[in-house]
């Protein structure tokens, strides 16, 4: 019986802990639901604009599935996608104003990717999939939970690309001036954009041999 | 002429996919088949088409500072560019109900080939990528933006068909276990986006 209200109790029940933690890995937004890959090749060339837009998603995702869900009984279904769209514009908004205030060579950089949080697919996916039917905390948790499975591709791919490409990392060097004086160069084709796609590929082909399920029958 | 050469630039140089990555959920999820990929495209394109005038319209004459101006004098400072979000999304979002209605009423077949991916147009952020470049080029004037809109438009269309054309081939060749499906899709668009790039130093 101790166990039960302990169970009952705890912040996170399994089901709760299922949205958190899945889509970290089995259930990744980007590597199994193809979802909000625009942003992850165009932002990542560098680590910091890649962490901001990990945070900025994250907050956005959280914040509206919180919101749809506390509207969910009362949103007529036919016009849902609009509500869906004006929140989710309306959250944009004020993180760009934020980030324009704040950290604006950070937001110059993105240029319209922020505005383009609003059609990133994994907000709509989450707030259709799973804010219309659930309460304002697992939603919350749902949201924290893609917006990080989003934003640790983005900062894997990130931080290669920066390395590998200026040999860099948020702005520091990491790589020894001994390195470029032995006939190391930078590798300019990391800062390219086909680069962000194969280095995806790259963490789905692991992803993918390491979770034998997730792999396709056809081509 | 401008024109002729900005419809260039924006199929080969700035493609909406090889060169933004804008657009690429559809990109990869309706790159099956040539004759969906097709219909996918067209559709897109009309809707950038269509979209991007309006917004165009919006902006300069509404939406950015000082573009209230021909009301009068009183309102010659302000400044409701905070709001363009909201309303490009909501024009995009209403286009595309149009032209789901009119594909499902014209061709029920392509309908629903395209399944979800219709409704999801208005979250194609290719097309609202095509407003916010619009934005932050600032055109001289509407036709400019029409031109870019459907450049933009065909660029993405080539760029889905061609993938559609070459994943069709891909289903007798043998392919890594893990890198099937979504993997092999990826390695393709970032090869294709290479020999884009081939494309970059054009001026007309």
């Amino acid at each position: 019986m101790a166990d039960y209200n302990r169970k009952n109790m705890a912040l996170l029940s399994s089901k709760t802990k299922a949205a958190l933690l899945g889509p970290l890995n089995k259930n990744n937004p980007v590597l199994v639901q193809v979802l909000g890959i625009c942003s992850v090749l165009a932002v990542t060339s560098k680590l910091e604009p890649s962490i901001v837009m990990a945070i900025s998603v994250t907050l956005v995702v959280a914040f509206g599935n919180v919101i749809i869900s506390l509207l969910r009984k009362s949103i007529p279904n036919r016009i849902r996608i609009i509500v869906q769209l004006v929140v989710v514009a309306s959250l944009v908004t004020i993180v760009s104003e934020v980030l324009k205030a704040f950290a604006y060579d950070v937001n110059k950089q993105l240029s319209v990717f922020v505005g383009l949080i609003v059609t990133n697919c994994i907000l709509m996916g989450r707030l259709e999939a799973f804010a219309l039917g659930n309460g304002p905390w697992p939603s919350f948790l749902d949201g924290i939970g893609n917006g990080l499975g989003y934003g640790w591709i983005l900062i894997v791919v990130g931080f290669f690309r920066e390395l590998l490409g200026s040999g860099t990392l948020m702005g520091h060097q990491v790589i020894p001036q001994a390195f470029y004086d032995a006939g190391y160069q930078d590798n300019g084709l990391m800062m390219l954009a086909p680069m962000a796609i194969l280095l995806v590929a790259c963490i789905i082909w692991v992803h993918r041999a390491v979770n034998k399920e997730l792999q396709e029958e056809t081509n | 002429m401008e024109a002729i050469s900005l419809i260039v630039r924006s199929i080969f140089v700035d493609n909406m996919i090889f060169a933004y990555f804008l657009g690429m959920c559809s990109f990869l999820a309706v790159s099956k088949d040539v004759k969906t990929a097709m219909g996918l495209g067209i559709a897109v394109t009309f809707v950038l088409v269509i979209t991007l005038p309006i917004n165009y319209l919006l902006e300069n004459y509404v939406l950015k500072a000082g573009a209230l101006a021909w009301l009068g004098d009183d309102f010659a400072n302000v400044d409701l560019s905070v709001f363009s979000l909201l309303i490009f999304i909501a024009i995009i979002a209403s286009f595309t109900q149009i032209v789901e209605m009119v594909i499902e009423r014209f061709s029920p077949a392509l309908y629903s080939s395209l399944g979800i991916f219709l409704p999801l147009i208005a979250v194609n952020c290719a097309i609202l990528g095509g407003s916010l470049f619009m934005q932050q080029r600032e055109f001289p004037n509407i036709g400019m933006a029409t031109a870019y809109g459907f450049g933009s438009g065909i660029g993405w269309l080539l760029a889905i068909v061609g993938m559609a054309a070459i994943r069709e081939k891909l289903e007798y060749s043998n392919v890594p276990k893990p890198l099937k499906g979504l993997g092999i899709a990826f390695i393709i668009t970032a090869l294709m986006a290479l020999g884009f790039m081939s494309f970059a130093g054009i001026d007309m």
